[in-house]
Order: C-alpha cells, then sequence, then structure tokens
C-alpha cells in the first residue's frame, strides 16, 4: 500500500491521545485505590486539553484523506457494518468522555463522577483502538494487516506513546508518578516489541494466498504481465504502490525498530532518573517520530493483491 | 453515479447516421449529439459491416472531433521564415485558392508533371485520382505506394482478386483458418466479428507470425516465423501438399491454367508460354483463351476448358510439330521439388514435421470436409453445376508478407497454394468482394510513354494502371520512367500503386527529374510514412544554390498538426469525418461483402470548426477553376456547385450512368449500380444508414472468377468490360512476358536496359520461388542478426491518434520486445535503454521482454513515437521523450548493386549506386525487411529515445493552452 | 434467488482491441456516472478514470507462449467486500439486481472501500474526488426510452468479438449461465469468498488428428495425373529386339 501521511497522522496523534488518557484515568485509579497520591486536578484537566489537542489533531489529518471532507458527517451512517463508521463515531464520543473527565477534574467533580466518566473514557479508548485497528485488520486479504495483532500492536503503540506522553506530563504537573508512569511506559512499550516483532516474522513468512495465477485464472507456473492497459498511472497505481526500493524499506524498518524502542526506552530511564520532563518530551518526540515510520512500514509491508494487476506498461 | 442528475443530462439527444473514419475500415456509426456536442457514438446495428459493434478508436471520435492539435485555418508560411521552421501566418481561403490556381494553372500549362499529388490513408482515391488525372499529371498515388501493394499485385496478378480490401476468407463455412502476418488489417470490426463467430463454431484457427498478440494470441496455434521468410514455408506446404496428393485436382484442372502446355523448346521464340491455339479466333486479345490441355481421355492436345476434356496435370508431352511441352502444373512440382519441408526449416525456424503436419491438416481439411451447397450455377464454358462446393480451409494474409521485398513471389506461393487447395471464391475459402474478381491483369493502363503527358490535357490513361506485358510501362524512348516515383518503370515493372515512400528522395534529387509543387493530403510522409526519416525532413528543407527549395511549393492539407505540417508552404485545414460529406466508392476500395457490392457515404453530422473546409471542397473548386474537361460544361462554365453536387452528377463519361456511387441511381433512385444521376441520392443513403448493399442472388455469389451468371450481371452493371472467365495464374503468362524481355525474345517490343536484365529475369519468373529479401541480402547477417518490424496496435491508426487524449492513454510510447533470451545475452534487462542499430542508422529506445516473439525478431507498435510538440503536445509528452520511430533504421534505397555484390540483381547502371528498397517487382515498400542488432545504451545516457528532432509550437487558430485536466461532459454549458 | 446482472467475459475470443475501454469511458462521461476526469491529456504521463481496462499476459515460454488479453472491470462480487466497509453507504449493492454501485453524492473520498476491493476495480476520481467504478451501464440497461436491443452495457454492445456476455448468473437458463456452465467459466481469486458475478472463460483449443491412412487414398489424384511420364510408343522396348 501507499502509505497515506493523513492517516498516518490520524492513527498516531490519536493513539497518543488515547494513551494519554489512560494514563490519566489510571492515576486517578491508582491514587483511589492509595497506590501513590492524588495529582491535582490541573494535572488530570489540562492533561485531558492535552490528549484532546492530539485527538483533534488526529481528526483533522483525517480530512485530509478525504475527497470531499465537507460531507464528513455522512460517515457514521454504517456503524453497523463498517470499523471506519465506528471510528468516526468512536473517535468524537471518546473526545466528548475525555473533555466531560478533563471538565469534572477542572470542576473538582465527585469522585465517583470522574471514575465513572473515566471509566467511560477508558471504555471508549479501547473501543477507539479496537475500531482503528479493525480499520486495517478486518481487510483480510491484505494479509499482513489481517491478523489480531494489526489491533494489539496499533493499541499498544498508543498506550506506550500515550504513556510515555503521560510520563512527561507527570514529571511536569505530578513528579510523584514519573516512576510508575516510566515502568507503564517500559512495559507498554516493550509489549509493543514483542507483538511488533512477532508481526514483523509473520509477515515475512506470509505466501500471498493471491498469485499472479488466481488473479486471471490461469493455472501456469510462469505468467507474466506485459500491459496493465494504460501508460501513464492510475489510480491504482498510485494508491496502492509504495514506489519505493526495499533498501529503504528495509531502511524505514530498522529506523522505526530503534526510533520506537531503544532510543525511547534510553531517554526514558534518564528522563525518569533526572525527573526531567525535557528528557521525557524529547523521548516521546522521538517514539512519536519513529511511529511514524512504524505506520509507513506498515503501509508500505501490506502486499495489496490489485498490484498483481497492475505490474508493467507496454 | 448522483442520484441528482446534472442538468445536461435532460438535455434531449439527437441521433444522426454515418460512417467512422477512426480508420479504413468505414463503420456504419450512430452520433449521438447532445446539445451540438458529440454525447456517444456507437456502431451501427443496421450496418452490414460491422453490424453495430465499434472498436476501440471509433469510440474514441470525441477526443478527435475536440482535439486541441486541430488546424482550423488556412496557413501560409511566414514570409522571412525559412521551410520547417513551423513559422505560419493566417490566410484566407480565397487567398489560399487564388495561390494555388495561379501556380497549378501555370504547371498545367507548362509542364503538368511538375506538379505531384501524393495521398495516404486517403478513402477518395477515385476523386483525388480523378483530379490528377484531369490535371495531367503522372504523378499521383495513394496509401498503396506505401503500404501492401505486394498484396494486391501478388493475388490480383494470380487470381484477379486479393485479401485487403479485395476480398476474405470466408470464415462462416471455414473449417481451418489460417492467417498469416496480419495484425490488425483494414476490415477490422468485420474480421473480429468474423474469427469468434468461427472459434465459437469450433474452426480450427492458426496465425504464423513472429510475434503473438492481437489475434495471434487467440490463435489454436501459433507458428512463430523468422520474417520475410513465408515464401520458403509456402512452398514447402505446396510440396508436401503436392507430393502427397492432397491438391485438389478437379478445380486445378477446370479453373486455373495448371493443365495449360507450356512451350519447353528453349530454341523458340514462345519459350515458357502457354502454347497458343492460333487456328483459335480470340475475341478479346488482352485475355487470350486458345491455350492448350492435353487431354487425358483421348491422349491428344485438346483446346483448354473443353468441356468434353480432361487435361493431364503432370507429364511431358511433344506436340506434332514436335515441341516439347509440360502442364503447367508439371513446372509447379519441379519448382517446388526442391523446397521440401526440411529445406524450409532451417530459413523458417519452423520444424520440418510442423510443416508437414500443416499441409496434411490443410489438405485433408480442404478433401474431406466438403461443403456443398444446393445452388445452382452456369460455368464460363457453359457447363451447368447443380451445386456450388468448396473446401473449408481459408486464409488470411497481409502486410506481414507483403511489406518484403521478396513479397510479390511470396504471396503468388500464397496464392497458389489456396488454389491447389482449391479455396478460390467457393464456400469455406476465399471469397471476392466487387468490383473484384478482375482481368488478370486488369484492364486499366496508365499511359505508355511521356506523349501521355501534355500541357492543358488531362493524362491520358490513368496514373495507375496494370501492365500486362513491357510494353505497358510508362517509360521514355531511353527506357526512363515517366513517373516520378519511377513506377511502371523497368525498375518496379508492376508497381499498380506507385512508391510513395520514394517520392520525396527522388523529387530531392531530381531523379527522374525535379517538380515544382508537391501536394499531400492525408499522409505523414515527414514521420511515419517515410523511411530515413532523418534525411527525408533534410530533403524538405533542402535548398539549391540559388536558394531555391530543392521541392519548390509544397501544399499539405491535414485536419491536424501533424509532423509534416512544419514542411508545408501552405496549409489547408481539412474537416473531420464528422463535419464532412464523404464517399467510399466502388470506382475507389469500396466495403463490398462477399454476397455483393457495398458503397457508403458520410453525411456531416457537426458543422465544420473554424475554417475547416473539406478537402474535396477543395479540389472541386480548383477543378473548376482550372477548367478540367470533366469540371466545365461545354461553354467552359464551372459543372460542379460543390462536392455533395458532383457526387451526385458525375458520371465517368456523359451518360454513362456510372458514377461514384452505384446506390439509389436513377431519376428515382429506382436503379442500382448503373443509372441516371439522381438528385435526392444523398439523401436516400443517408436515410438509408449511408450505406447501399446490394446482394447478389446466391448462384452470382460464388466461383466467380468463371461464373458465366455473375459475369453477364457484372457486364450489363458495368463492373467490367467484358464476360470473360477469370482463370487463375498458377504459372503468370505476365510474368513470363517481362522475363522473355529480359531475355532478349518474345513479343514485347520493349527490352529491359543491360543493368537491370538480371533483375528482370531473376524476380519475374512465372513460378514462385524463393529468395531471401533484398536487404538481407546486402546485410553482414553477423552484424546484424535480428529481424526488426512494427506492428499495428488495435488502438490506435498510424500517427493520426495520439492527439487522442483517450487512445494515448493506452499507447503513450513504445517499447523494442525482444525475447529475453536474446536480450540476455546482450546484457539487457527488461525496461533497459539499448541502442538498435541497423545498416542506416540507429535509435535508442527501451526494451521490453516478451516470450511471444520470435528470437531472431525484435518488434515495436508502429507509429507510437512522435516529434516534439507535433499534435500539439507538450514538451516532455511520452510520444517524443520515450516513444521512438522504427523508421529512422530503415533506408528508402538499397546500395545497387549490393555491396555484398551477390542478389540485386545486374551491375550498376553508370552513375546509379542506388534502387529503392522495394520489392523489384512491385516497388512495394520493404518496411519489414530491415535487420538490426540491440546493445545496451550506457549508463551515463540520456534516458531520452534518440534521435530526437526540434520541437514544434502550436499553429495559429490551434489551442496555444493546453488543458491540464479535462472533465469531458456532453453538452455542459461552457 | 434474486437477479444477479453480470458480465461474462470469454478469453477465449477476447483479442484485446480495447473497444470495451474507450466505449465505456464514452458512454460513461457523459452520462449518470460522469465526468470521467482526464488528467495531462496532452501531456507527459496521460492518466485518467477509466471503468475497465484491458491487460495482457504472457503464459509460458517461447515457443509454448500463450497471449493472453485480460479485460477487467468491477465484478459485482455477490459478497462485496467494498460495501460492508463503506462508512458512508454511498458503496452499495442493488438488491433488485445485485449491481455494486457507489452513491456520488454520498460518497466523501475515503478510498476505504478501494482497500477493500482486491481486484483493484475501483478508482477514485482525482477531479471529481468520489469513488468511480463500473454501473453495469445501469443508466442504459433499463433505459426505456432506448430500443431495447440497446439496452446493454456500452462495452457490451461494443465488443467486436462478442467476448463480453451480459445477463442474469442467478439465472440457470440465460445465456451467461450457460456460458458459465457449459465452457467452464471461472471467478477471478476465489479464495476470498467475494464471489464475484463476472465469470471468465478460459482459453480452449481446437486441434485436428489426423490419421496416416487419410494421406494414402484411392482417389489420390498422382493416381489420375499419372506421377510419370508416358514413354513414347515409338522408342524402342523388349518388344523390337527379342522373341519368345
Ligand atoms: N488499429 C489499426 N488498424 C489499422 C491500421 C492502424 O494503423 N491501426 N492501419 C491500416 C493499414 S494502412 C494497413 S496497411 C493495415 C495493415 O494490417 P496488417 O497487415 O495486419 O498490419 P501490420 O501491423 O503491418 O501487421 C503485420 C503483421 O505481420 C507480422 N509480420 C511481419 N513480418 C512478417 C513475416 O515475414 N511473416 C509473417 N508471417 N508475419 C510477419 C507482424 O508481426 C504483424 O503481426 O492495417 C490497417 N488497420
Ligand atoms: N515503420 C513502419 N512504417 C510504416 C508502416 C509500417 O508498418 N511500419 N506502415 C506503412 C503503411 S501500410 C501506411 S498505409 C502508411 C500510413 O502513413 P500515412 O498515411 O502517412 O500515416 P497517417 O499517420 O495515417 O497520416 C495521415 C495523416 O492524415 C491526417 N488525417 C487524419 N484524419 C484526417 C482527415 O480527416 N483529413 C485530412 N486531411 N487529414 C487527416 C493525420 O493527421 C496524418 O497527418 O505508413 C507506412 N509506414
Ligand atoms: S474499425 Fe475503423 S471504421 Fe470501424 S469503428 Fe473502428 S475505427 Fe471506426
Ligand atoms: S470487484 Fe471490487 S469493487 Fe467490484 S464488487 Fe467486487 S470488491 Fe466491490
Ligand atoms: S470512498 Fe466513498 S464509496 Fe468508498 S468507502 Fe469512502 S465513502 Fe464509501
Ligand atoms: S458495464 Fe458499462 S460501466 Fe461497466 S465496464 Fe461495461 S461499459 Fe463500463
Ligand atoms: S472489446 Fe471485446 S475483444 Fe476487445 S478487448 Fe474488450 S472484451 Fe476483448
Ligand atoms: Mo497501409
Amino acid at each position: 500500500m501507499r502509505p497515506a501521511f493523513s492517516v498516518i497522522f490520524l492513527t498516531t496523534l490519536i493513539g497518543a491521545g488515547q494513551g494519554l488518557f489512560i494514563a490519566l484515568y489510571m492515576a486517578e485509579l491508582g491514587a483511589l485505590l492509595g497506590l501513590w497520591t492524588m495529582p491535582p486536578g490541573l494535572y488530570f484537566a489540562l492533561g485531558c486539553v492535552l490528549s484532546l489537542a492530539f485527538l483533534a489533531a488526529g481528526l483533522l489529518a483525517s480530512f485530509f484523506h478525504l475527497g470531499r471532507p465537507e460531507r464528513a458527517w455522512r460517515s457514521a451512517a454504517m456503524w453497523r457494518t463498517s470499523w471506519l463508521s465506528r471510528e468516526v463515531i468512536a473517535l468524537p464520543a471518546f473526545m466528548a468522555a475525555v473533555a466531560a473527565f478533563g471538565l469534572a477534574h477542572y470542576l473538582r467533580g465527585a469522585a465517583s463522577l470522574t471514575l465513572a466518566l473515566g471509566a467511560a473514557g477508558l471504555t471508549l479508548a479501547l473501543l477507539l483502538f479496537i475500531c482503528t485497528g479493525m480499520i486495517y485488520a478486518c481487510i483480510q486479504f491484505l494479509q499482513e494487516w489481517h491478523t489480531p495483532l494489526t489491533v494489539i500492536n496499533y493499541t499498544l503503540f498508543g498506550c506506550a506513546s500515550g504513556f510515555l506522553l503521560g510520563t512527561a506530563w507527570a514529571a511536569a504537573q505530578a513528579p510523584a508518578l514519573i516512576g510508575v508512569s516510566a515502568l507503564w511506559t517500559a512495559g507498554f512499550t516493550l509489549c509493543a516489541l514483542l507483538t511488533r516483532l512477532a508481526s514483523l516474522a509473520r509477515n515475512a513468512r506470509i505466501r500471498p494466498k493471491s498469485t499472479i495465477q488466481t488473479a486471471i485464472g490461469v493455472k501456469h507456473p510462469r505468467i507474466a504481465q506485459k500491459s496493465e492497459g494504460f501508460m501513464g498511472g492510475s489510480f491504482n497505481t498510485r494508491e496502492f504502490f509504495h514506489a519505493r526500493s526495499f533498501a529503504w524499506l528495509r531502511g524505514v524498518k530498522w529506523t522505526f525498530l530503534l526510533l520506537v524502542f531503544p532510543l525511547p526506552l534510553a531517554l526514558l530511564a534518564a528522563g525518569a532518573a533526572y525527573a526531567s520532563w525535557p528528557l521525557l518530551a524529547a523521548a516521546f518526540a522521538l517514539q512519536y517520530l519513529g511511529l511514524l515510520a512504524e505506520r509507513w512500514y506498515f503501509f508500505a509491508q501490506a502486499r495489496h493483491p490489485q498490484n498483481l494487476y497492475y505490474q508493467a506498461i507496454s | 453515479m448522483t442520484q441528482t442528475a446534472p442538468a445536461e443530462l435532460s438535455v434531449p439527444v439527437e441521433v444522426k447516421h454515418t460512417t467512422c473514419y477512426m480508420c479504413a475500415c468505414r463503420c456504419g456509426i450512430r452520433v449521438h449529439l447532445r446539445g451540438g456536442q458529440v454525447r456517444y457514438i456507437d456502431g451501427n446495428p443496421e450496418h452490414p459491416l460491422n453490424q453495430g459493434v465499434i472498436c476501440a478508436k471509433g469510440s474514441s471520435g470525441i477526443m478527435k472531433q475536440y482535439s486541441p492539435a486541430r488546424l482550423t485555418k488556412p496557413l501560409a508560411r511566414k514570409p522571412g521564415s525559412a521551410r520547417g521552421d513551423n513559422q505560419f501566418v493566417e490566410i484566407s481561403w480565397d487567398e489560399s485558392l487564388r495561390i494555388l490556381h495561379e501556380r497549378l494553372a501555370r504547371i498545367r500549362s507548362s509542364d503538368p508533371k511538375k506538379f505531384a499529388l501524393f495521398t495516404g490513408r486517403d478513402q477518395m482515391q477515385a476523386l483525388t485520382g480523378l483530379f490528377a488525372r484531369q490535371f495531367g499529371t503522372p504523378n499521383y498515388a495513394a496509401h498503396g505506394g506505401f503500404c501492401s501493394v505486394n498484396m494486391a499485385a501478388g493475388m490480383i496478378y494470380t487470381i484477379g482478386g486479393s485479401f485487403w480490401e479485395f476480398g476474405g476468407p470466408d470464415l462462416e463455412r471455414s473449417k481451418l483458418f489460417v492467417m498469416i502476418g496480419t495484425a490488425e488489417d483494414h476490415h477490422s470490426n468485420p474480421l473480429k466479428i468474423a474469427i469468434s463467430k468461427f472459434k465459437r463454431s469450433g474452426g480450427r484457427f492458426i496465425s504464423i507470425n513472429p510475434v503473438r498478440t492481437g489475434y495471434s494470441a487467440i490463435a489454436d496455434e501459433w507458428v512463430p516465423i523468422k520474417p520475410g521468410t513465408d515464401g520458403a514455408l509456402l512452398l514447402a506446404l505446396t510440396h508436401e501438399i503436392i507430393h502427397t496428393g492432397l491438391y485438389d485436382r478437379e478445380f486445378l484442372a477446370r479453373y486455373t491454367n495448371a493443365g495449360y502446355l507450356i512451350n519447353l523448346d528453349p530454341k523458340s521464340d514462345a519459350y515458357g508460354m502457354p502454347v497458343h491455339d492460333a487456328s483459335r479466333h480470340e475475341e478479346i486479345p488482352e485475355y487470350p483463351r486458345n491455350m492448350l490441355w492435353w487431354n487425358r481421355l483421348t491422349e491428344q492436345p485438346a483446346p483448354c476448358h473443353a468441356p468434353e476434356a480432361d487435361p493431364y496435370l503432370l507429364g511431358q508431352f511433344r506436340l506434332a510439330d514436335d515441341t516439347p511441352v509440360k502442364p503447367a502444373f508439371q513446372l509447379l512440382m519441379e519448382r517446388v521439388k526442391d523446397y521440401t519441408p526440411e529445406w524450409a526449416e532451417g530459413i523458417t525456424g519452423i520444424p520440418a514435421a510442423t510443416i508437414r503436419r500443416l499441409a496434411h491438416e490443410m489438405g485433408v481439411t480442404a478433401r474431406d470436409q466438403k461443403i456443398e451447397l444446393p445452388i445452382a450455377w452456369t460455368d464460363s464454358w457453359g457447363t451447368e453445376h447443380d451445386s456450388v462446393t468448396g473446401n473449408p480451409v481459408s486464409f488470411h494474409a497481409m502486410r506481414g508478407l507483403a511489406a518484403h521485398s521478396n513479397g510479390f513471389q511470396t504471396i503468388r506461393a500464397l496464392a497458389i497454394l489456396m488454389s491447389i487447395l482449391g479455396t478460390i471464391d467457393r464456400p469455406g475459402g476465399f471469397r471476392h468482394k466487387a468490383p473484384f474478381p478482375r482481368g488478370i491483369p486488369p484492364m486499366a493502363k496508365t499511359p505508355k510513354g511521356p506523349e501521355g503527358v501534355r500541357p492543358d490535357t488531362p493524362l491520358a490513361g490513368l496514373a495507375l494502371g496494370w501492365p500486362g506485358t513491357p510494353d505497358d510501362l510508362f517509360i521514355d524512348a531511353d527506357n526512363q520512367p515517366v513517373r516520378i516515383d519511377k513506377a511502371f518503370s523497368w525498375e518496379y515493372p508492376l508497381s499498380v500503386h506507385g512508391l510513395m515512400h520514394n517520392v520525396i528522395t527522388n523529387a530531392w534529387r531530381g531523379d527522374p527529374y525535379r517538380i515544382d509543387t508537391l501536394m499531400i493530403f492525408m499522409a505523414n510522409m515527414a514521420w511515419n510514412s517515410s523511411m530515413n526519416t532523418m534525411e527525408v525532413r533534410r530533403m524538405l528543407n533542402d535548398r539549391d544554390s540559388d536558394g531555391e527549395y530543392k521541392i519548390p511549393f509544397i501544399v499539405v492539407c491535414d485536419a491536424f498538426q501533424s509532423e509534416m505540417t512544419a514542411f508545408a508552404d501552405l496549409i489547408l485545414p481539412d474537416t473531420t469525418y464528422l463535419e464532412r460529406h464523404d464517399v467510399m466508392s466502388m470506382l475507389d476500395r469500396p466495403i463490398s461483402e462477399f454476397e455483393g457490392p457495398v458503397d457508403a457515404v458520410r453525411v456531416p453530422v457537426l458543422p465544420p470548426t473554424g475554417q475547416c473546409k473539406p478537402f474535396q471542397e477543395v479540389l472541386i473548386e480548383l477543378a473548376g477553376r482550372l477548367k478540367f474537361p470533366a469540371f466545365v460544361n461545354a461553354d467552359g462554365s464551372r459543372k460542379y456547385r460543390d462536392y455533395p453536387d458532383f457526387i451526385t452528377n458525375y458520371e465517368t463519361e456523359p451518360g454513362s450512368g456510372i458514377g461514384f456511387l452505384a446506390g439509389w441511381r436513377g431519376k428515382g433512385g429506382e436503379k442500382f449500380m448503373q443509372g441516371e444521376p439522381n438528385p435526392r441520392q444523398w439523401e436516400m443513403y443517408a436515410k438509408n444508414n449511408c450505406v447501399f448493399q446490394f446482394k447478389l442472388p446466391p448462384s452470382y455469389q460464388y466461383m466467380r472468377n468463371w461464373n458465366r451468371g455473375y459475369h453477364e450481371w457484372a457486364q450489363r452493371a458495368r463492373l467490367r468490360r467484358h464476360a470473360d472467365p477469370i482463370v487463375i495464374q498458377i504459372y503468370s503468362e505476365v510474368l513470363q512476358k517481362f522475363r522473355m524481355a529480359a531475355q532478349g525474345r518474345g513479343p514485347a517490343k520493349r527490352r529491359p536496359p543491360a543493368h537491370l536484365a538480371q533483375r528482370i529475369e531473376t524476380y519475374f519468373d512465372p513460378l514462385p520461388f524463393y529468395c531471401e529479401p533484398l536487404e538481407a541480402q546486402a546485410t553482414d547477417a553477423h552484424k546484424y542478426p535480428l529481424n526488426a518490424i512494427t506492428q499495428r496496435p488495435m488502438a490506435m491508426y498510424h500517427s493520426w491518434d495520439s492527439q487522442n487524449a483517450w487512445l494515448r492513454q493506452i499507447h503513450a510510447h513504445n517499447y523494442l520486445f525482444v525475447n529475453p533470451i536474446v536480450a540476455r545475452s546482450q546484457g539487457i534487462a527488461d525496461d533497459d535503454w539499448i541502442w538498435v542499430e541497423s545498416m542506416w542508422g540507429k535509435v535508442r529506445c527501451m526494451a521490453r521482454y516478451s516470450e511471444a516473439v520470435e528470437p531472431g525478431t525484435v518488434w515495436t507498435w508502429n507509429a507510437i513515437g512522435k516529434a516534439p510538440g507535433a499534435w500539439n503536445l507538450a514538451p516532455g509528452a511520452n510520444e517524443a521523450e520515450l516513444g521512438f520511430l522504427l523508421n529512422h533504421l530503415i533506408s528508402e534505397e538499397l546500395p545497387h548493386p549490393s555491396p555484398s555484390g551477390k542478389g540485386l540483381g545486374g551491375a550498376g547502371a553508370p552513375g546509379d549506386e542506388r534502387i529503392s528498397n522495394s520489392d523489384p517487382v512491385t516497388g512495394q515498400a520493404g518496411w519489414y525487411d530491415v535487420r538490426v542488432r540491440i546493445y545496451k545504451a550506457g549508463a551515463h545516457e540520456a534516458q531520452q529515445s534518440s534521435p530526437q528532432v526540434a520541437a514544434v509550437s502550436a499553429l495559429p487558430g490551434m489551442q496555444s493552452v493546453r488543458k491540464t485536466w479535462l472533465a469531458f461532459v456532453a453538452g455542459k454549458k461552457k | 434467488m434474486s437477479k444477479q446482472l453480470a458480465l461474462v467475459i470469454d478469453l477465449n475470443v477476447c483479442v484485446g482491441c480495447h473497444a470495451c475501454v474507450t466505449s465505456c469511458k464514452e458512454w460513461n462521461t457523459s452520462g449518470a456516472a460522469g465526468y470521467m476526469s482526464d488528467d495531462n491529456p496532452y501531456a507527459r504521463d496521460p492518466t485518467g478514470t477509466f471503468f475497465n481496462r484491458v491487460q495482457t499476459f504472457e503464459v509460458g515460454e517461447y515457443p509454448n507462449t500463450q497471449t493472453v488479453h485480460f479485460p477487467k472491470s468491477c465484478l459485482h462480487c455477490e459478497d462485496p467486500p467494498c460495501v460492508p466497509v463503506c462508512p458512508t453507504g454511498a458503496s452499495y449493492k442493488r438488491a433488485e439486481d445485485g449491481i455494486v454501485l457507489v452513491d456520488y453524492d454520498k460518497c466523501i473520498g475515503c478510498k476505504y472501500c478501494s482497500w477493500a476491493c482486491p481486484y483493484g476495480a475501483r478508482e477514485v476520481d482525482e477531479h471529481q474526488k468520489v469513488m468511480k467504478k463500473c454501473t453495469l451501464c445501469v443508466d442504459r440497461i433499463y433505459d426505456e426510452s432506448l430500443p431495447s436491443a440497446d439496452r446493454k452495457p456500452a462495452c457490451v454492445m461494443a465488443c467486436p468479438t462478442s467476448a463480453r456476455l451480459f445477463g442474469d448468473v442467478h439465472d440457470a437458463e440465460s445465456a451467461v449461465s450457460r456460458a458459465i456452465r457449459d465452457s467452464g467459466g471461472y471467478a477471478l481469486m476465489p479464495e476470498w469468498g467475494t464471489h464475484p458475478a463476472n465469470h471468465y472463460l478460459p482459453r480452449r483449443k481446437t486441434e485436428i488428428t489426423l490419421h496416416r491412412d487419410e494421406l494414402e487414398r484411392v482417389d489420390n489424384p498422382l493416381k489420375i495425373d499419372g506421377k510419370l511420364p508416358k514413354p513414347d510408343l515409338r522408342a524402342p522396348s523388349l518388344d523390337d529386339s527379342t522373341s519368345w
């Protein structure tokens, strides 16, 4: 697939926003459970604003993906069948929950209220992760995507980046939480590393179910396309090909593996040790860049069977 | 889909019928107009040709009509600018016509041959030819001259008809269909319709072609062959069929000259000629019928075709005067004796076993699957037949055979193979289309010498004709050609369509003479229809020491800014096919079907764009101003108001009743073929789908070479003067006459010049033989091991569709297709930039691997490469940047004698070191003879095709700013 | 079972002429599914919206090569993966005849449906910014103002080899169903369970088997023509020189 930048930004931004919210909610839950002292209301309220900023930025990015953004409202219609539709519903619902949760904290609402709103937010965040992940995972013939790992990875990346952001946020607003937050971050990041490595390993071994033989229905071991029917390109040659070399792809893979996992973890350790929010913010920034690369790679690695039909001009 | 329909969809659509001209096939179309714009063009279901279907080009007519490359104004070369600079100023039609009139009148009253009119894919040769003839110039030819004259001549000199637009395979009844060297052809949609029906009804389809694309793709068997070697294959097939006794004896005996006795007395002045029985009176001296058979039933000579006789086809006999004779078929058998399948395998690359099997398939199918139709008919000798029988083996062949310099004899071999299988004008085999069959050769003749060209006088004959003996050549007392292209000279005696590919070179060199004005209509002779394109472009601009252009004045009539327009002094903007009247006439090459004559018209469905004017109107206007006899009344006043008026009222001779159109003649439209002019003829055509079809009674539909009923009908309909049988020339008397002249004997008064005698003697063999194409003979095959050929893409017509926004998306540029074995041996990867080099030049292009090409062959789509800026394409367009033209590699001339010293025949005339790269019999351009080598382009070289020519810019009257995107919706308010 | 209209494409006769490509464009660009824009129409790399493309494949190695021309448009899947994913409902499959359509008025151009089509049969129009695809010429086949013979898709009407059959594949007696049954019609990429309504008919080969005796028959004309010339009766023979 050709990586779609608006979608890459959408998924990475809202993922971080979702993760951050979960981190905030965990902070409240832990505090209520007495694991640590309750951070100040502003930590939550401004944290929610931060989360919302990410979510809104993601939403904005998504508009750039649309040919007819003015009709975006229509996209909620098909929630019964379309994960995209569901995402379109879940995202604003989640944003509303985040806003409510933040507001409740800002207004020093009762714990039961914030707890309930947070629980709703958490549920919606998880739902949103699922919806977003399923948008990709549900397309069965995009075999690289058609696995629970797609949803899991996406969720873990969102949590990892969100918690990393949360750690930096804690460093600024609630230093008591740095340690535990860093631990959670590291945990999510390591889990993400494991599941992402699993998906890389899986994808490396995928034998495409569709072949040129099934594509045109001719059973012969040697088939080569000579003409795709046009010469100046088409939507089909633009949308589904990354048009990059293998070396470039490999470069991107190593880049994201470095940027998403070891480098931020190292910075995380340092930032947590020195309780330095700039270091932690840098860790987040690095990881975010890495996640952009990861999403790019996620797209690029997916081999769309339609490409079997678009291989040669003459 | 939009639920709320855009407003323009509700505007009513009006449907008009006319005839397509996105190619020469001439399908009937329905043009759907909305708000005055073309909304849709589809096939006319009522049309006999295409029966409702349409092709990729036909469906893209909209983009032709609204193309930004259209010329819309008459233009004159800007004063002071040099030719080829592409600097033009608008002028009025009045002024254009005044210039033309003045110039042409001057030429006509001094030396008419200094005016040359050459036309390309023209479907109005009847008019352009008439214009030239009335002008008095011999220098006229249409596209046949660079197209497929071998196909026409090779078959017409043998069976009186041909493929191409003259006849074709009866696939409705055929069981085995062999297609040779055809990619698309003129009968485009009908052939596709027929092949698919044929395949669906279980017919077996074999394609013989170095390349497997298009039609060959759906063949049951593809037989790859080395280009230029079909003669060897066909002769080996003939060998095998004769030697296994699979020939149709009865057909050969009755309907061909296979049983004619040939004089084999080397001392006789008639050596090699059929023996004529002088005691029998000849009604028609041009078509003698007094030959002899050796009657098997009496063991005596007998008049040929005597109903009570049966000739020996084999054997040797002595006449009463002791003259040794053999039946022609015996000579054919002897000729093919050594042409064994094993011999052919070495030449064609086709395994001998395959050749044998093909021969057996043909022979056995022809013999055992006989068709018998309950149709009674009478043959020319009076024998009545209760049924029409046929052998269901059919062939189709085109330029894969024709476009080689050995093509004439190859095509003779094919016609003979078809004849020995007994498949001429019979069900399931080859069928003629009116006005064919013609006499062998057809009667039309050119003048025989320079005296036929006189000031202010129409040409004393036709500009193109069918020589029957050397005395029919169009040469002067010194054996020099009268025509600028040297057609009908000793160099190319049977060049019945002219030699378009030599016109510019000859005119530039002044060999045989200089001309003054070259008028080109609908031909892109500065590009894809010239060989040696770069040099030809230089010649067009070349000047004498006195500064005068070597070709002083060039007029181009085109509908688009082609590569040719830049070389014009005067550009005449033609209309498109949707904007004009046109006639597909019986006097030209109509669209007849097997069942009988069909002709067709175009009627305008849209008004002309800008100041476009139909070229016909220009010709009618000039003919009137120049006072051509056929175009003025006795009082000198103009006879025809305009082209439609001309078509309605013109008769070949006053009162002949023969005009351009055969339908709805007679005062009230009650007559056909012949009849007085009908003032409402156009209307009647328009009402009848723009097509007139005459269906012959079934008894006249077959065996037309020898069908008395048909001949009498054809004579009454004035299709032919005579009603004599047209006997298939297994052994060609015409060729033998030329050969005898070269041997210094025979009745012909003319003798070839010494330097051409051997060439004539070699190539005018009355029996088919195989030799390599001339270029191969002259090439070092080790240095240039590959044959390079082109093919027609189905979705493009020659050069003229690159301006079409839809079609150019399908073929934006071209590749050289190479078998991977060959490419890899040169270190060439798929997609690599490579050089293709011939003896004459080189081009840089991209390679594309293909398993569907014979390894000794490389090929590309024809005429996709374009000059930058031509066709109003933007700089950097694929056609110019990545596309290439194979023509750069092909030479219009070959060294004479050849450097290898072998083959080309005879020593060079003093001072004459070149001869056209053409078939020595017909002057057919040897497009597919070029030999090349390929190698990888250097890593540092530009990734751009080469050679490149200077870019041209849009002409006045054209859209100078090109749209960056289109969203065509017919009838949308602008 | 309800109707399922579809195309059946006979690869046995398709010569790759592209008539179906441009006739489709021509009909649809000025029709209800229009416009179909073209970028760089007269410049480098011209590219545009088409609902139907004809591709070429080479199968096998020289000299046993098959050249396969392969037209492809939306296959109107019975279980179209492109439909449920569409968030707006712009993509839908008609209950009455199984045609899969896009409602341009609803489409937001998110391209998701095209990702969900394994066949590459959808194209975003780069200027109208909505998803487009073959409509089975729904604006022709039911148009009562057209003569009934013309109520067929443009590409079907155009195809010179009648390689494109059109009809109801749910009607066992329709020409398309019969063609599928009798000629081994198959679906593309069956592995995805999309059940394309469009089918393809494979290449079929006609051969001739010859038996040896067919070359050696009694009516062989060589027997009549006498391969060997008869000697001159007057030439010397044993009769002249011996007596028994
Ligand atoms: N779409 C379309 N149709 C056209 C035209 C067009 O430009 N476009 N042009 C029209 C014109 S003017 C003409 S003359 C006709 C020509 O119609 P065709 O004769 O069908 O056209 P070509 O493309 O020249 O085809 C020549 C075929 O012969 C093969 N060939 C080449 N050399 C040999 C050989 O030595 N032996 C054999 N057996 N095969 C060989 C080539 O591979 C090719 O397939 O088409 C007409 N129809
Ligand atoms: N290498 C190679 N060269 C070849 C061939 C080949 O097979 N290989 N084939 C040869 C053959 S068979 C042929 S017939 C020739 C064809 O050669 P041409 O006849 O020269 O080729 P076209 O490209 O058809 O050019 C005809 C011109 O007609 C113009 N035209 C189109 N429609 C109209 C109209 O309505 N009115 C007017 N006035 N002009 C119009 C076009 O714009 C174009 O400039 O090419 C020959 N050249
Ligand atoms: S075959 Fe030629 S005449 Fe017929 S529709 Fe196509 S372009 Fe027109
Ligand atoms: S071919 Fe593609 S676009 Fe058409 S119905 Fe099937 S999945 Fe949908
Ligand atoms: S592009 Fe249009 S039709 Fe496709 S999924 Fe999006 S809204 Fe639906
Ligand atoms: S059915 Fe209509 S829309 Fe579909 S490919 Fe054919 S012409 Fe195009
Ligand atoms: S129109 Fe018919 S023959 Fe031509 S490419 Fe399309 S399906 Fe094949
Ligand atoms: Mo031609």
